[in-house]
């Protein structure tokens, strides 16, 4: 009699439904998985040791290159993690700046994921809705730091700088006709803020769009429906946060309960699901897409009536104004001391987190007096949520491995670090 | 011109092979180019379902792009696997390509422009349809990978259990035109009302229930989970480069051009003129060769595949096991009791 065995697949790391560089070894029995075991690692670019080696102000960029798809929510957590340690002020202005920015990425980050998340359960044209936006809010990254991923636009005690008056428009080019550029153009002529309101005045229509194709068509929902599950209770335990927590149905954000930016002084609700499977999930992602763009919304309004600095005065954190540096000698020494030594916050340690649109992304600092970190540790949201995987994909088919695997909206930039 | 039709008719007479393999040349080739040219259709058209522009940078308009594709395959290295069989992973392409080709001998293209016109048409086409699984069978098998070899268990059971469905509905179609050959099945839905003598019409159910069959059968979307790029990448041809791939992906859209026609046939009244017998516009296009009717209503169904492939996320493999076995056989069986019915009372005005 020859011995049965389960038989092992890898999925990935070249999965095409990886997102990135997850290592499964299933253990299968024909098609029903009975274990799977996520490998790590491969994305392993030791952010936090390089961080103990630079000053503060220098690992900001990195901080875009841990989950990828949320940048200035993840700046955002470190900078304030800094400004917690030094106990900077930030300007008003900058926080809704700060808010803003944090909540078009929740768009973008959101976008991708169901963009990614429709592709992998097979819904091709979904992705390609989701990149038209996409296009958009990255062209107002591109608009105020110039980059259109890894802005690098949050400082220690501020933004890098204000909201640009002017929208670069598209140029005339031969691979697309006039009329063409024209249209494309039409909302570029004011402001940033200008751009962004026409955008938050038509992307709850392009939302809606989305749910046509997917809320309630038959197979996306026996796709989804059930998938996963996760009760309130295991998904604490398992440290569960951001929509994967909220999809089972647990109130909790940290943009309500440990408040941070302007999310005190902006409107929104949080959706919650009610069973915790993968289609709450993606109903409570949809949900959030509308509120973020609410939230936008309030903070383009407040933007516009009220001006002002954008970063603090405190010339031994934030630099002065280019200006400055170039007539006045004490802000010379300061721009020459900032970005050579950098700045020494006192001795201490301090954790901050932010509502990532992943979840909570936390950032805890140690300082021994020096001008760099003496210990940083980033607290990723996608390492929890792929911890469970074992337990969320147990009993389910292969093609559902690849469904949960886009409801956890993992990111190995925040995963490996 | 006169010596070349006492030309034919001396080959038919005396070297009657010939004559059959000139006939297949002249079936196979156009046949060929529209395969080459859905992939095209089929990029463009999706392009602009996805707000994008598709191909447009091989010649004019992107049109030579399928013969860019067709040369750069044929140039690219065949990677054998090791550990894999090698003459069953070269047989295996052409297995599904062949069956797709063969079943073209029994299409009538217009009254009575048909290779081979027999009376057990109906049957040929559906063992021939049946046999391309063989194909992904033996390519998932001789691949020696796991991904593979899940694609074809998967393409085996689906293939099996939708051939079933689509027997079904075509017996269906068998009933009510009392025929097995195709061009008596168009004839018998020829009548005076134009496309509302058709048999999409009687046989609703069946009609329906026999093209999504077909796009199980032939593995498209939503029920490609055989290839599922994003679950086992591509299925059996996952470890297939090349020609030989290039032969899989000649027979993936022979087979749905084939499945296109034969539902034009059995459900579209074939080469029949949609307006027959309405007046005015019926007389004024009745110039239009039947053959161009019948090229027109494969590419109106060559369209659906396409445009279900742009709007529909994937089956889960069981889930499509179930759509199957619960709810099509149920329908068929019940609707071929429907159709029986209709034809022995003689139901107006389909079966009188």
């Amino acid at each position: 009699m020859p011995e049965i065995r389960n038989y092992t697949l890898n999925f990935g790391p070249q999965h095409p439904a990886a997102h990135g560089v997850l290592r499964l070894v299933l253990e299968m029995d024909g098609e029903v998985i009975e274990r799977a075991d996520p490998h790590i690692g491969l994305l392993h670019r030791a952010t936090e040791k390089l961080a103990e080696s630079k000053p503060y102000l220098q690992s900001v960029p990195y901080m875009d290159r841990l989950d990828y798809m949320s940048m200035m929510c993840n700046e955002h957590a470190y900078v304030r993690a800094i400004e917690k340690l030094v106990g900077t002020k930030v300007p008003v202005r900058a926080q809704y700046i700060r808010t803003m920015f944090d909540e078009i990425t929740r768009i973008l980050n959101h976008l991708l994921w169901l963009g990614t998340h429709a592709l992998d359960v097979g819904a091709m044209t979904m992705f390609l809705y989701c990149f038209r936006e996409r296009e958009d809010l990255m062209d107002c990254y591109e608009a105020v730091t110039g980059a259109r991923l890894h802005a690098a636009y949050y400082r220690p005690g501020g933004v890098y700088r204000d909201l640009p008056d002017q929208m670069p428009n598209h140029e005339y080019n031969e691979f697309r006709s006039k009329a063409d550029i024209d249209r494309m153009n039409e909302v570029r002529q004011g402001s940033l803020l200008d751009f962004i309101s026409a955008f938050t005045d038509r992307f709850p229509g392009k939302v809606d769009e989305y749910e046509t194709l997917l809320t309630d068509n038959r197979i996306w929902k026996q796709r989804t429906v059930g998938i996963g599950v996760v009760s309130p209770e295991r998904a604490q335990q398992l440290g569960f946060t951001g929509p994967m927590i909220r999809g089972s149905g647990f109130a909790w954000d940290l943009r309500k309960k440990q408040t941070y930016a302007a999310y005190d002084q902006v409107e929104f609700d949080i959706p919650v699901g009610q069973n915790g499977d993968c289609y709450d999930r993606y109903l409570v992602r949809i949900e959030e897409l509308r509120q973020s763009n609410r939230i936008v919304k309030q903070c383009v309004e407040w933007l516009r009536a009220n001006p002002g600095p954008v970063i603090a005065e405190d010339h031994k954190i934030a630099a002065p104004s280019r200006a400055d540096v170039r007539g006045d000698m004490e802000s010379l020494i300061h721009h020459f001391k900032l970005f050579t030594e950098g700045f020494c916050p006192p001795a201490g340690e301090v954790y901050t987190a932010v509502e990532a649109p992943k979840g909570e992304f936390g950032c805890y600092v140690i300082s021994d007096g020096a001008n760099k970190p003496y210990r940083l540790k980033l607290r990723a949201p996608g390492f929890a949520h792929l911890s469970a995987m074992n337990e969320m994909v147990e009993g389910h088919m292969l093609a559902d491995v690849v469904a949960i695997i886009g409801t956890m909206d993992i990111v190995f930039g925040e995963i490996d670090r | 011109m006169d010596s070349l039709i006492s030309l034919w008719e001396w080959l038919g007479e005396n070297l009657i092979i010939i004559q059959i393999l000139i006939k297949i040349v002249l079936i196979v080739a156009p046949l060929m180019l529209c395969v080459a040219y859905f992939t095209y259709a089929e990029r463009k058209i999706i392009g602009y379902m996805q707000v994008r522009i598709g191909p447009n940078r091989v010649g004019p308009k992107g049109w030579l792009q399928p013969i860019a594709d067709a040369v750069k395959l044929m140039f690219k290295e065949i990677v054998i696997p090791s550990g894999a069989n090698k003459t069953l992973f070269l047989i295996a392409p052409m297995l599904t390509l062949g069956p797709a080709l063969a079943a073209w001998a029994v299409i009538p293209f217009s009254d009575g422009l048909v290779l081979a016109d027999i009376n057990a048409a109906l049957l040929y086409v559906i063992a021939l349809t049946s046999v391309g699984v063989y194909g992904v069978l033996i390519a998932g098998w001789a691949s020696n990978s796991k991904y593979a070899f899940l694609g074809a268990m998967r393409s085996a059971a689906q293939i099996v259990s939708y051939e079933i469905a689509m027997g079904f509905a075509l017996v269906g179609v068998l009933v009510a035109a009392g025929s097995l050959n195709l061009g008596d099945i168009v004839r018998a839905q020829q009548g005076q009302a134009g496309f509302l003598d058709w048999f999409w019409l009687p046989l609703m159910p069946l009609f329906l229930i026999y093209f999504i069959s077909g796009v199980a059968e032939t593995n498209r979307a939503p029920f490609d989970v055989a290839e599922g790029e994003s679950e086992i990448v591509a299925g059996f041809h996952v470890e297939y480069s090349g020609m030989p791939f290039a032969v899989f992906f000649l027979g993936e859209y022979a087979n749905m051009i084939l499945i296109s026609a034969l539902t034009a046939l059995f459900f579209l009244g074939g080469w029949l003129s949609p307006f027959h017998g309405f007046p005015v516009i019926g007389p004024a296009l009745e110039w239009v060769p039947g053959m161009v009717w019948f090229f027109l209503k494969v590419m109106f169904v060559g369209f659906f595949y396409l445009w279900l492939r742009a709007t529909f996320p994937r089956y889960r493999y069981d889930q499509i096991m179930r759509l199957g076995w619960k709810v099509f056989i149920p329908i068929t069986i019940v609707w071929i009791a429907v159709v029986g019915l209709a034809v022995v009372l003689e139901m107006p005005w389909w079966f009188d």
